[in-house]
């Protein structure tokens, strides 16, 4: 009934509850309705990736030669390129959410310190805001996957086999941003993950093939993050799934239990002392 | 037969790091009672009433709440309780009405049910006119009052209200006591912290006197006063004379004298005689005030300091 307690034996969770991680998710469908600002951000993540669709993948595609993969497979420039701007879109929308809404929503409203006087856990948190996450994420791709098919960058049946693929992509990258925002310190420490982000964005096989770099270069780009989620939704895309498809999957799987996890217990490190 | 206690502590310690805030505390709170920490900045009321809300481990001794085990049992205990926290966090995202609807479903009450409760505690804080409004423009007492509002949308059997008045002007604390009244009234069990004497007076059946993170006295309001102070008490002013210089002189009118910075506290059972004392001596003051004896005198003589500075 009543413990003596010897020092700091933290508060144990309980069994997780997918009615207290729904009531978590849907907390964020009030400030949707709360005017057109947030919808701005929403929008204009989205349109980032798209826009570099249309201007690098069609404008630079027009000077450049087929590309010619690995495993003898040609594709236009625009098909190679278009792929990972949706892997992008993944990983941008779940981020925006898991990121700066997550960091304001746990340092500056307290919206995590209300939810824990409840019966609500700190993992059912980073559980329903990841959920959440994905959604947005979820959002973005299924419309690019749309334009791809429409533009015949992608045939429709590998289209809708790329989904899934990018709903993985915005679970880890949702996952890990969350685990890095319960690290921030403040606004500053955002610019370094912008960065981050953006030098991700360029160097992951997004624009060229990663052959092109020296060996050494390739290496360290094999173990980025962005690498293995184009890796992946490229080779659903373009309809060619191998082995080394169930690597880029693993990687990211592992980046949603090691973002999940870290999350849940910096929570109950910061938030229950 | 004696009722269980909702509140168990013996030897409760919380640590922070080398800082003691709690130093071994002894709490009992039966149901309906209505009960009260009263003590200065720092003396540990906060984090008591963290771990009695399951979100703070204690550091040593043993706690129970409502019957059960506070690490093991948080998700239980915590889906019985209604918290009302020393700072606000209500969402400023959500409307008023949204903030009470979406904290019912953390306690997993369907939405009919939420929006039917939420429905019903605006009407008992009396804010249902504002019900469609974002947080932000509410003032500070409305604002308070919808925390406490949030914290009764589970129907709570123990709410734990940390400094429900404070920074609030003086009608919107009597408005906030008279709800909280009403609670009592209905028999929810009150758990609050306060450092303004009137207030536990107002509310509180029984009180422990918090300092430095120990209890130095506790009891019902009344009780303290009679233990620990006298039935009335002279506050004596002298303009720009140095008090202490007084104090000599003064000695012996009543049976305790404290000199503070702006005045001089006389106690005594007997005000108007201790009056007639003081003028006898030719003392004098330029005003002079006889009240009856409160908690802040009782915290003064327990500590030697005031209980606001
Ligand atoms: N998380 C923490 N880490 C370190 N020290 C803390 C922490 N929380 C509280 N303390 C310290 O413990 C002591 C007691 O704090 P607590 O908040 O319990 O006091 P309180 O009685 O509620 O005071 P107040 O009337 O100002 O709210 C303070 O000295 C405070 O600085
Ligand atoms: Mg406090």
């Amino acid at each position: 009934m009543v413990t003596t307690f010897v020092a700091t034996a933290g508060l144990r969770t309980g069994t997780l509850s997918p009615g207290r991680i729904g009531a978590v998710i849907s907390r964020n469908i009030g400030p949707l309705r709360s005017g057109p600002a947030y919808w701005v951000v929403l929008v204009s993540g989205f349109f980032e990736p798209l826009f570099y669709l249309l201007s690098i993948g069609l404008g630079v595609g027009a000077l450049v030669k087929n590309i010619t993969l690995v495993d003898g497979s040609v594709l236009s420039y625009a098909q190679f390129v278009a792929p990972a701007m949706l892997a992008t879109s993944a990983m941008n929308g779940a981020m925006a959410e898991t990121t700066f809404n997550f960091f304001f929503k746990f340092k500056y409203i307290k919206t995590y310190d209300a939810m824990l006087a409840t019966p609500v856990q700190p993992f059912e948190i980073a559980m329903g805001e990841l959920i959440w996450a994905m959604i947005r994420g979820s959002l973005y791709t299924a419309v690019f996957l749309g334009i791809m098919v429409a533009m015949k960058l992608a045939a429709f049946g590998w289209a809708v086999a790329a989904f899934p693929a990018t709903v993985l992509v915005g679970f880890a990258f949702g996952a890990v941003g969350m685990a890095f925002s319960t690290l921030m310190r403040g606004w500053q420490d955002f610019d370094l993950l912008t960065t981050a982000q953006f030098a991700l964005f360029l160097f992951s096989g997004t624009f060229a093939p990663i052959e092109n770099y020296p060996p050494a270069i390739q290496v360290i780009i094999e173990c980025t993050p962005l690498y293995h989620a184009v890796g992946l939704v490229r080779d659903l895309a373009t309809g060619v799934p191998d082995w080394a498809t169930v690597g880029h999957a693993a990687y990211l799987v592992v980046m949603v239990v090691v973002g999940l996890w870290f999350t849940g217990r910096r929570l109950e490190a910061m938030l229950l002392k | 037969m004696t009722v269980q206690p909702l509140i168990h502590a013996r030897g409760l310690v919380k640590r922070f790091g080398d800082f003691t805030a709690v130093a071994g505390i002894d709490l009992d709170v039966a149901p309906g009672e209505a009960f009260g920490f009263l003590g200065p900045n720092g003396a540990g009321k906060s984090s008591t009433m963290r771990m009695i809300g399951c979100v703070s481990t204690p550091t040593e001794g043993t706690l129970s709440i409502l019957g059960m085990d506070p690490v093991r049992d948080g998700v239980k205990i915590r889906a019985r309780l209604g918290v009302c926290p020393q700072l606000d966090n209500l969402d400023p995202d959500l409307t008023v009405a949204e903030n009470l609807t979406t904290y019912a479903r953390y306690f997993g009450l369907p939405r009919a049910e939420g929006r039917r409760r939420a429905a019903e505690l605006l009407e008992f804080v009396q804010l249902s006119d504002r019900a469609e409004s974002k947080v932000d423009p509410l003032s500070g007492g409305m604002k308070r009052r919808l925390t406490i509002a949030r914290a009764m949308v589970n129907q709570p059997d123990l709410v734990l209200l940390d400094e429900p008045t404070t920074g609030l002007d003086p009608q919107a604390r009597h408005l906030l006591w008279e709800r909280l009244f009403r609670l009592k009234q209905q028999g929810v069990t009150l758990v609050l912290t306060t450092h303004y004497m009137d207030e536990a007076e107002q509310l509180c059946d029984r009180l422990v006197v918090m300092d430095a993170g120990r209890i130095v006295a506790e009891g019902s309001p009344r009780s303290l006063i009679e233990t620990h102070s006298t039935r009335e008490v002279v506050e004596l002013r002298y303009g720009d004379t140095p008090l202490e210089s007084l104090r000599g002189k003064l000695d012996g009118v009543g049976e305790r004298i404290d000199v503070l910075p702006d005045r001089i506290l006389l106690y005594a059972d007997d005000g108007d005689a201790a009056v007639a004392e003081v003028h006898r001596r030719d003392l004098a003051p330029s005003s002079v005030l006889v009240r009856r004896s409160s908690l802040e005198d009782v915290f003064l003589n327990l500590t030697g300091r005031t209980l606001v500075d």
